[in-house]
């Protein structure tokens, strides 16, 4: 019975966070359209609802409603196979995210590494999803995405271990406790502007968004995909983007920690900060997304591998330096 | 077919293409990224302009030319218009000839207010499309204003313009110039020195001088390699002597250049409206030869003579020629000419159209050569092509 029980328990805190995380991305497209309507000066969504709050209900719906397209020639399995490995790997990964004490659906030692994995794992949904449409366009998206994202990783591996040493521990709420007297991006300012790029580059965002570069392979891997395929894949990105923005909030801006340790600040619950900062981040690459321009393949390339990789190196060996020499390390 | 040709990936870009601006087909051979081999398929947008023209009158034939390059309408109409007179040998008043310049240079900030954010489009720079197009919006209120419609002008006729502007419009564009131009400055504080616009357009799409002359590149593409060649400056037409204006120049030929030299061209042409502003005195705004113009409306009530000019010129229009004429203008695409035979008759005899943008686009191929797909869209962008004139 006991058993039974908790296993309810847990698929009571899951749904919990995927609803959450759901939200976030409801939210997070409104805010998002939004925020670029304001940069260009447009109103944006203002008709659905109040405020055009709706808006991203009806274009929900209307994709749920619409009628699946299979190209004929495609790898069908694999086909529909590929969106749904997108959304399922970005939704996992938000269980040992802790929004706050506590407050986390699975807080194992190696949480971290978990999130790196199931992170690195969204690629082949792109790929998959590129590969099997047989066509041309979406194939070049997928053959990008894949050179991009592995060689992005390789920096964000840096990028954590510089924190793990800090740390001492893979567990994501001790990382967050670990910066209870100072915020990790103050001492390792470098690595959180790297982390940041690097993890716009990761969910394929703008500057990076090479793999659905419209103005290069009209939608990339996501040619062939229309309705509720194409849907999971808008959420499982959006989930993926959100899923950076909470791993930047838990290395860098100290998770659900208040700023200062005083009175009014932290009586607010640490979700309410938690989120804050989330939604601080999405709003930065919603501004980036509005202001730059896209790379070039091979200039992102170089950016990763030739620019990022020796710094975060170079800091991974300045830090395990300094904290051995004045005995710091946890 | 060989080895090497079997692996080629050939691959369909356009028409439906974000980037192809319009109705461009290519059919591009690739190498990986590395573009080997350009085709471009013209023609989806044809309509027979130039045949269509043999069977209209003069002034039936002139709206065909707003139909060419549709994002700066009246600058077309400027070359027929320019040929017609030179073949009638008649005159044009002087306050017409300086609502022409007025109206040319609101058409050159049009087309560059389109192809400035689209070319940063092609780069993936969404939001100066949104400001550009907002000015353009005021622009295009303009445009209605002096003559009822948006895109199909049908303004500059034979003699002259075709109904004069009141003082309130005037005053608006003037005011329109100066928040212009912080409009533009803005423009420049997202693209100019941002790095990665410059990553992807510095040294791409380089033309040469020498490629300049072979593939007949005129105006920007031309400017931008250094040659200071500018119509208005070089064979001055309309009042453009009277006018003080700068031809900013390029030095390495590149998208980049290119970008720069149209960005500073909205702010001579802000110049040059103000000047124009400045110059615009009552007085007729078409010519009096009442074999060409239309007498007024209220001469019509009260002579004969009025009432016959009228009938004639609308039902079987004013007879030219016979003769041959080549009239260009400095388009903001590039020169823009018009090769007019005249046979006597109400009709032209033959009408050939020289577009700029179909010279520029035939050098799509020798520019992307060996660059990568991503370059061919900034190569296209800057190339500033309109799908209405390269097809006609």
């Amino acid at each position: 019975m006991e058993y039974i029980l908790s296993i309810l328990f847990i698929f009571l805190q899951s749904f919990l966070v995927i609803f959450a995380v759901l939200m976030m991305a409801y939210l997070g497209i409104y805010g998002e359209r939004k925020l670029w309507a304001a940069v260009q000066l447009r109103r944006g969504p203002n008709i659905v609802g109040p405020f055009g709050l709706l808006q991203p209900v009806a274009d929900f719906l209307k994709l749920l409603l619409k009628e699946p397209i299979i190209p004929d020639k495609a790898n069908k399995v694999i086909f529909i196979m590929a969106p749904l490995v997108t959304c399922f790997v970005a939704l996992s990964a938000w269980a040992v995210v802790p929004f706050a004490e506590n407050w986390v659906v699975a807080d194992i030692n190696v949480g971290i590494l978990y999130i790196f994995a199931i992170s690195s794992l969204g690629v082949y949904g792109i790929i998959l999803g590129g590969w099997a449409s047989n066509s041309k366009y979406p194939f070049m998206g997928a053959m990008r995405s894949a050179a991009q994202m592995v060689s992005y990783e390789v920096s964000i591996g840096f990028v954590i271990i510089t924190v793990l040493l800090c740390v001492g521990s893979l567990n994501l709420t001790d990382i967050v406790l670990a910066q209870k007297k100072i915020w990790f991006f103050i001492p390792l300012f470098p690595m959180f502007i790297i982390f940041f790029v690097s993890a716009l580059a990761e969910t394929n965002r703008p500057p990076f968004d090479l793999p659905e570069a419209e103005a290069e392979l009209v939608a990339g891997y996501q040619v062939e995909y229309s309705s509720s395929f194409f849907l999971l894949y808008f959420l499982g990105e959006l989930a993926a983007t959100f899923l950076m923005c909470a791993m930047i909030t838990i290395l860098f801006l100290g998770g659900w920690l208040p700023p200062l340790d005083i009175y009014p600040l932290n009586a607010i619950p640490g979700v309410v900060w938690f989120m804050l900062k989330v939604a601080f981040i999405f709003f930065m690459f919603g501004m980036v997304k509005a202001l730059v321009p896209r790379y070039r393949y091979d200039q992102l390339m170089r950016l990763g591998w030739k620019v990022f990789l020796p710094i975060s190196l170079f800091w991974v060996v300045l830090t395990a330096s300094v904290l051995f020499i004045f005995d710091l390390a946890p | 077919m060989t080895e090497k040709e079997n692996k080629k990936f050939r691959i369909n870009f356009g028409p439906q293409h974000p980037a192809a601006h319009g109705v461009l087909r290519l059919i591009l051979d690739l190498d990986g990224e590395v573009v080997e081999r350009v085709e471009p398929h013209i023609g989806l947008l044809h309509r027979g302009t130039e045949k269509l023209i043999e069977s209209k009158t003069y002034l039936q034939a002139l709206p065909y030319f707003d139909r060419l390059d549709y994002v700066a309408p009246m600058n077309q109409e400027h070359a027929f218009a320019i040929a017609t007179e030179q073949l009638l040998n008649i005159s044009v008043p002087i306050r017409a000839q300086h609502i022409r310049v007025l109206f040319s240079e609101i058409g050159r900030i049009l087309n560059h207010m389109i192809n400035v954010p689209a070319q940063a489009m092609d780069v993936g720079a969404l939001t100066p499309t949104l400001w550009g197009w907002e000015e353009r919006e005021k622009l295009m209120t303009f445009y209605e204003r002096a003559c009822g419609s948006r895109l199909h002008a049908a303004y500059f006729r034979t003699g002259g313009v075709h109904q004069d502007i009141d003082e309130s419009l005037i005053n608006d564009i003037y005011e329109f110039c100066d928040p212009f131009l912080k409009v533009v400055d803005d423009l420049e504080s997202l693209l100019t020195e941002n790095r990665i616009f410059k990553q992807r357009n510095v040294d791409i799409g380089v033309v040469t001088k020498k490629d300049v002359l072979d593939w007949g590149l005129t105006g920007v593409m031309a400017r931008g390699s250094g040659y200071n060649w500018d119509l208005r400056k070089t064979q001055p037409y309309e009042s453009y002597d009277e006018y003080d204006f700068k031809i900013p120049v390029g030095k390495n030929g590149d998208n980049y250049d290119r970008y720069l030299i149209r960005v500073e061209e909205c702010r001579q042409s802000v110049l040059i409206m103000k000047q124009s502003i400045e110059k615009l005195k009552p007085g007729p705004i078409i010519t009096e030869d009442r074999k060409v113009a239309p007498p007024k409306r209220a001469e019509m009530k009260v002579s004969m003579e009025a009432l016959i000019h009228h009938f004639k010129l609308y039902t079987e229009g004013y007879d030219v020629g016979p003769g041959e004429v080549y009239a260009s203008i400095e388009a903001p695409k590039g020169e823009f000419g018009v090769y007019l035979i005249a046979d006597g008759t109400n009709k032209p005899y033959r009408c050939k159209i020289r577009a700029p943008g179909f010279a520029h686009l035939q050098a799509l191929d020798y520019l992307t050569r060996g660059h990568l797909l991503p370059d061919l869209s900034a190569v296209l962008g800057s190339l500033d092509l309109v799908f209405g004139e390269v097809d006609r």
